[in-house]
């Protein structure tokens, strides 16, 4: 069987490459199921990537680094820094007297630096109005596909010390 | 004049249209699964990868069945 298609007693590429234009762009129902197989092949061919991905990602190394000292920054307060590299930009928040949080500033929609509004208690992105929840992160409003990741802060000896990010995990 | 298809061929092409709407419309789900399982992946969620995996497999031998089908659909109305 052959893929493709030769109806008439013409070479190939006289076939193909006919001088008519309909007969060029003719693409007959065994070619078009063809192709819808092969695009079904596709498609399967990305699940079995994403699920290579998923058995073969390992857990990242966070390094642990002091984002800041207790109390330098006020209650609603706000410090900005990186990490775990020095390109992801992350924000600290101070919501309570003893309760800080940090997120990544990056939105998970198309990446905008967001930024905390304090007389709403939320975290927003300015391009597309998407909000999240300062709790957890998790998003309250607009186009976000997904909660802001997490940084897992620690205390130790009166500083903030960043110690890994969680990732599409609310609290 | 182009000779009319015998009532088998028009038969046989009724059949081969049906089967590529059923294809078309198992591909746009396998498009929607393979978005939904990215959007999965991408939020942590790594548990839907396996399932998700298994279900475009079926789509994708769903399809192949279909492909073969009107193979032999076409090839018998091209007999008359």
């Amino acid at each position: 069987m052959s893929l493709f298609r030769n109806p008439s007693d013409q070479p190939l590429w006289k076939d193909e490459f006919s001088v008519f234009t309909a007969d060029e762009r003719y693409v007959t129902r065994r070619q078009f199921t063809k192709f819808l197989s092969l695009a079904s092949l596709g498609m399967f061919a990305g699940n079995l990537w994403i699920l290579a991905k998923t058995f073969f990602v390992k857990t990242p190394e966070f390094p642990s680094t002091v984002v800041a000292e207790l109390g330098e920054i006020p209650v609603g307060g706000v410090k900005l820094f990186t990490y775990p590299a020095p390109q992801d930009h992350c924000i600290l928040v101070r919501t309570g007297d003893d309760k800080y949080v940090a997120y990544s500033q990056k939105c998970t929609h198309l990446s905008c630096a967001v930024y905390y509004s304090a007389q709403q208690g939320r975290l927003e992105c300015p391009c597309h109005q998407g909000y999240f929840s300062i709790k957890d992160g998790s998003v309250l409003q607009g186009p976000p596909p997904r909660p802001l990741p997490r940084i897992v802060l620690e205390r130790d000896a009166g500083k903030l010390v960043a110690k890994g990010v969680k990732v599409g995990e609310h609290g | 004049m182009a000779d009319l298809p015998s009532p088998n061929q028009r038969r046989g092409l009724v059949a081969i249209d049906g089967a590529m709407a059923l294809m078309v419309i198992l591909l746009v789900v396998q498009i929607w699964l393979l978005s939904a399982t990215l959007e999965g992946f991408l939020a942590g969620h790594h548990g839907v990868a396996l399932p998700a995996a298994i279900f475009s497999g079926l789509l994708f031998a769903a399809c192949v069945t279909i492909d073969a089908f009107v193979e032999r659909v076409d090839r018998e109305s091209r007999k008359d």
